[in-house]
């Protein structure tokens, strides 16, 4: 994977908006967004709603995720192009969700849905129509999932990758910093993660940094290339957008994301926590 | 909504515009609050709002929501306050202590 592949401009977007064969993706946790306003002939995926089990703590299975693409009108052959809010975080996640169930073709805007605005491109409340399909989705692939035993077995072994913010890392604050604080688990981070924020891989604009920029980004916060890398963040959206920079723009083999994050992690009984500004030992 | 808010709860910006759930405590989180306004002191919708820390790394962003207000939870100390719009980019900053701060933040086109 690379660039050329993985993402496109809004200035392409904007040239293709009509071109067959390409279905434009809004994702979103809060849809309101969507609702006012959207790139023109997007349909859009609630992250709650669409692309989480409604009762057991997980995401969409393989037939869930089969019978919602269906429904939707994207079909496999589809080249599905993904954009959102908060620099792209649901879309990556999205992104993720597509490659796990074995989509051929699918890509993100860069910057999404901020770039989309800060650019003053247009906007419409029109709801695309698209025929049902029959999609079909294959078995997960697990080697881009990560479950929580194997994070624990991989303290001091292979590469952690905490991309919350500092402050969440060091255990100060337990959830980002334009949501209220109250949470049931217990602050901190897995032992001998790194912490490097998601945002350190995207613009102010929202735009991904270049290759060279990110290289030496994780370079420096001490990433080692020859071990696997699993990256988390809170619930598992955040890494998912440096799961996206490590494994689709960067190259990296053996890139995966945990999904449960923080939320499952530091809920755990038992397990290591380590507190404060280091990555501390295993 | 089915999962209990505090477990499966998202990342995403809560709605910027309705008031502070009645769960926070005003006496132990610190909230920052403002409304993003042009030159012409009309508030700003849409705004991108991102909050840095005070050694200048990204803390969090919201959007404005159409009456220009943003919010965020926080922690006592000194924080920029960063707005990007279509009608320009402007900055503030802020030293916050537990309870409610007020900033206001002005966007220039550039």
């Amino acid at each position: 994977m690379s660039r050329d592949t993985a993402l496109v401009s809004t200035d392409w977007a904007e040239q293709n908006l009509d071109t067959p064969g390409l279905v434009f993706v809004e994702v979103d946790e809060d849809t309101t967004a969507y609702d006012g306003g959207h790139i023109p002939g997007a349909i859009k995926l609630d992250w709650k709603k669409d692309l989480q089990d409604p009762v057991r703590r997980d995401f969409v299975n393989q037939e869930q995720f089969a019978a919602l693409l269906s429904e939707r009108g994207i079909s496999n052959d589809d080249t599905v192009i993904l954009y959102g809010g908060n620099n792209n975080w649901f879309a990556a996640y999205a992104y993720w969700y597509f490659k796990l169930y074995g989509h051929e073709q699918v890509k993100l805007i860069d910057g999404g849905r901020k770039k989309w605005e800060l650019d003053a491109r247009p906007y419409t409340k029109d709801i695309p129509v698209r025929e049902k399909t029959s999609y079909v989705a294959k078995a997960p692939d697990l080697s881009i999932r990560a479950f929580r035993d194997e994070v624990v077995a991989a303290i001091g072994v292979k590469n952690l990758v905490d991309v919350r913010s500092p402050d969440e890392f060091a255990g100060r604050l337990l959830a980002p910093a334009h949501l209220p604080q109250e949470q049931s688990q217990r602050g901190g981070h897995i032992p001998t993660a790194i912490s490097v924020p998601w945002s350190k891989a995207a613009n102010e604009d929202g735009t991904f940094k270049s290759d060279d920029e990110l290289a030496k980004i994780y370079g420096e916060a001490g990433l080692d290339g020859s071990k696997d890398t699993i990256a988390y963040c809170r619930i598992g959206e955040r890494s998912s957008h440096t799961w996206f920079v490590l494994r689709e723009l960067l190259g990296q083999e053996n890139v995966k994301n945990y999904d449960g994050s923080w939320t499952e992690y530091g809920s755990l009984i038992g397990v290591p926590i380590a507190l404060g500004d280091e990555p501390g030992k295993a | 909504m089915t999962s209990p808010s505090n477990i499966a709860a998202g990342c995403a910006a809560p709605d910027q515009s309705a008031p502070i759930p009645a769960s926070v405590d005003l006496h132990r989180e610190t909230v920052l609050t403002g409304i993003v306004s042009n030159a012409e002191g009309e508030p700003v919708g849409g705004a991108y709002v991102r909050l840095l820390d005070s050694s200048g790394e990204f803390t969090a962003e919201v959007v404005s929501s159409p009456e220009g207000v943003f919010r965020f939870f926080a922690a006592p100390g000194s924080w920029t306050l960063r707005a990007l719009s279509r009608s320009g980019n402007g900055e503030a900053v802020v030293d916050a202590t537990v309870g409610l701060n007020e900033v206001g933040l002005t966007v220039n086109p550039a």
